[in-house]
């Protein structure tokens, strides 16, 4: 079945989640797209890549494996996206910096004629403007995608880290 | 309160100003070794935990008092009890996890038992193996059980102290910034979650920070942008007689736009306004208008009530340059859903990723780095005069901050 045009709606409930290799890619597209984004500053971009009312979330393996609801980052909606960027762009004082996004491990859980689950792990390398690099941030993705206008968007985004500490402070989306 | 006369060598003050302090407080080891004896095993109530956290016999959580290691947990009889995380044999961690329930705390490493208050109740091979070995028979197994902390409780909030003379935890903060906690913390508790935030800076500058209503409104810009601290807002800074603690609070009564006009602070409310304000809606639920409060409890606690985020934070020392901020976010137990939904929303404001607190992440560690080039040069706190006076109406002051360098002196000994 592989070769076939793919979309969500041609995927079959009962296909195994991993079968399907063009969607895979269309996957790793978005993951790619979304690392780009953010890695190249083009933030005012990255609210895009979700749903109109899509729901972005960054939290601790720590709260979340205790089914605590606090996030770092509670993002319900384009609205609140856009609100973190202007804010970082206009009103937030932090010292410049940059991202490099390294996802691997990209697993599709499931997927139906609505929307697809899916995984990935992530590794983020922060460089400070005088140039110290360290690990920032590690941890596993949690994805609802859905697809709008041909293009895949994120409906849900959790963002969970590995450690229960951030350095310093967090205001680039991870 | 003079509490040691001895002063550590090679170190005094410059002066008995409270309003100048050397850059050296920040960067010196020997002095940061002295605060864990004086200060954090001093006359202090150290903040260590939530009563809501342990609700149960046997629910501990492990914690810090300075540098020392603690487990907080409920005993078999009700009562909190504080232990230092240290076996009384080798001094290994006793409690590795953050947080269980237990009938007794048992060490991996030789077995050794204690019960939940923290008496020693077991020593593996005790009577050695054959009739050969065993414990000493001039050991007294009763004087060697973990070291305790006395235990204070109010309003949900678990504090310890490592001195008999350190006075009721109510004398301590006095009843003025009791009156604090008793407002914010009207019904009982519900954990929202858990924020670590690591500080490139020395303990102090953070614990500065929070007393410096100085900064709010120039450094968060958000706060000015969107009202939550405005200089023209009313309010007051409360400091405690010792001086040690403060209360510093906001509330929707204006007073006059011109000052801060004249001030041009920066207020971005032309250009910028939030697509979606939802996070920014304050349902009040404290019986008042208060839009900001943070209140320090000496030395390492800090008691927020930001709109509806509310939350207590623990200041944890981690050597002269690295400082772990530890923020609880709370909510009451009968939130309903609509107002977890609010919570977990205007929590955007503080934390790591905090709109109106992200800065003070950074900014310590920008005075750490200036700071350890010119350990004599002197930092200085002019704005209010010299005094430790609170006031009513403006925050534009550094007197709690010059309050906390009071009680650092006379904990320290270095009057």
């Amino acid at each position: 079945m592989h070769g076939a045009a793919v979309s969500l709606h041609q995927t079959n409930e009962s296909s195994p989640p991993n079968g399907d290799l063009a969607l895979r890619l269309r996957i790793d597209a978005l993951y790619a797209e979304y690392a780009q984004v953010i890695d190249d500053d083009r933030l005012e971009e990255w609210p895009a890549l979700f749903a109109e009312n899509g729901k972005y979330r960054v939290t601790t393996r720590e709260n979340h494996g205790k089914g605590l609801a606090l996030a770092i980052m509670y993002c319900d909606g384009r609205g609140m996206m856009s609100d973190r960027i202007s804010a970082l762009r206009l009103a937030n004082i932090y010292e410049p910096h940059v991202y490099c996004h390294l996802t691997s491990c990209v697993r599709v859980v499931e997927s139906t004629a609505e929307e697809i689950n899916a995984q990935a792990n992530f590794a983020v390398i922060r460089t400070m403007q005088e140039g110290e690099q360290t690990i920032f941030a590690s941890g596993r993705t949690f994805d609802r995608i859905v697809e709008a206008g041909g293009r895949l968007l994120f409906k849900d985004r959790l963002v969970v880290l590995d450690s229960r500490q951030v350095d310093t402070l967090l205001v680039i989306p991870l | 309160m003079s509490v040691i006369e001895s002063k550590p060598p090679s170190f005094s003050m410059p002066s008995d100003d409270l309003s100048l302090v050397p850059f050296r407080v920040y960067t010196d080891e020997q002095l940061y070794a002295l605060e864990q004896e004086r200060i954090f095993r001093g006359p202090t109530w150290n903040f260590l935990a939530l009563e809501c956290e342990i609700p149960n016999p046997g629910d501990y959580k492990t914690t810090y008092a300075g540098d020392a290691p603690v487990i907080v947990v409920r005993g078999e009889d009700g009562a909190v009890n504080a232990l230092v995380n240290r076996c009384a044999h080798k001094g290994a961690l006793i409690c590795y996890k953050p947080s269980g329930n237990v009938r007794e705390f048992s060490c991996v490493y030789h077995n050794w038992t204690y019960d939940l208050t923290g008496r020693l109740t077991g020593v593996a091979f005790k009577r050695g193996v054959g009739g050969k070995g065993g414990l000493s028979p001039d050991f007294d197994q009763a004087s060697h059980g973990l070291e305790r902390l006395r235990v204070a409780t109010y309003r949900g909030l678990i504090f310890g102290t490592f001195r008999e003379e350190t006075p009721s935890f109510l004398d301590y903060i006095g009843a003025e910034l009791a009156a604090n906690i008793d407002r914010v913390f009207i019904k009982p508790l519900r954990v929202v979650g858990y924020h670590c935030q690591a500080l490139p800076n020395n303990w102090k500058l953070y614990a500065e920070n929070n007393r410096d209503s100085y900064h709010a409104s120039l450094l968060h810009v958000f706060h000015n942008t969107f009202g939550v601290v405005r200089p023209n807002m009313g309010g007051g800074v409360k400091i405690s007689d010792s001086g040690w603690h403060h209360l510093s609070f906001t509330q929707r009564e204006p007073l006059s736009d011109n000052e801060a006009a004249r001030e041009k602070v920066r207020s971005l409310k032309e250009q910028y306004r939030l697509q979606d304000p939802s996070m920014m809606e304050h349902k009040l639920e404290l019986g008042d208008q208060v839009t900001n409060a943070i209140q320090t409890i000496f030395p390492s606690m800090v008691v927020q009530q930001i709109l509806n985020a509310l939350a207590v934070r623990q200041i944890q020392p981690k050597g002269v340059d690295r400082t772990e901020l530890v923020w609880t976010i709370l909510g009451f137990a009968d939130d309903d859903a609509e107002m977890q939904e609010l919570r977990l929303k205007v929590n955007n404001l503080v934390g790591p990723a905090g709109l109106i607190s992200m800065e003070d992440g950074c900014v310590g560690g920008f005075v750490q780095r200036a700071a350890k080039a010119d350990p004599e040069a002197l930092s200085v706190m002019p704005m209010g005069g010299h005094d430790i006076k609170g006031s009513e109406g403006s925050r534009v002051t550094e007197a709690a901050v010059r309050g906390f360098w009071k009680g650092w002196r006379e904990c320290m000994g270095l009057q």
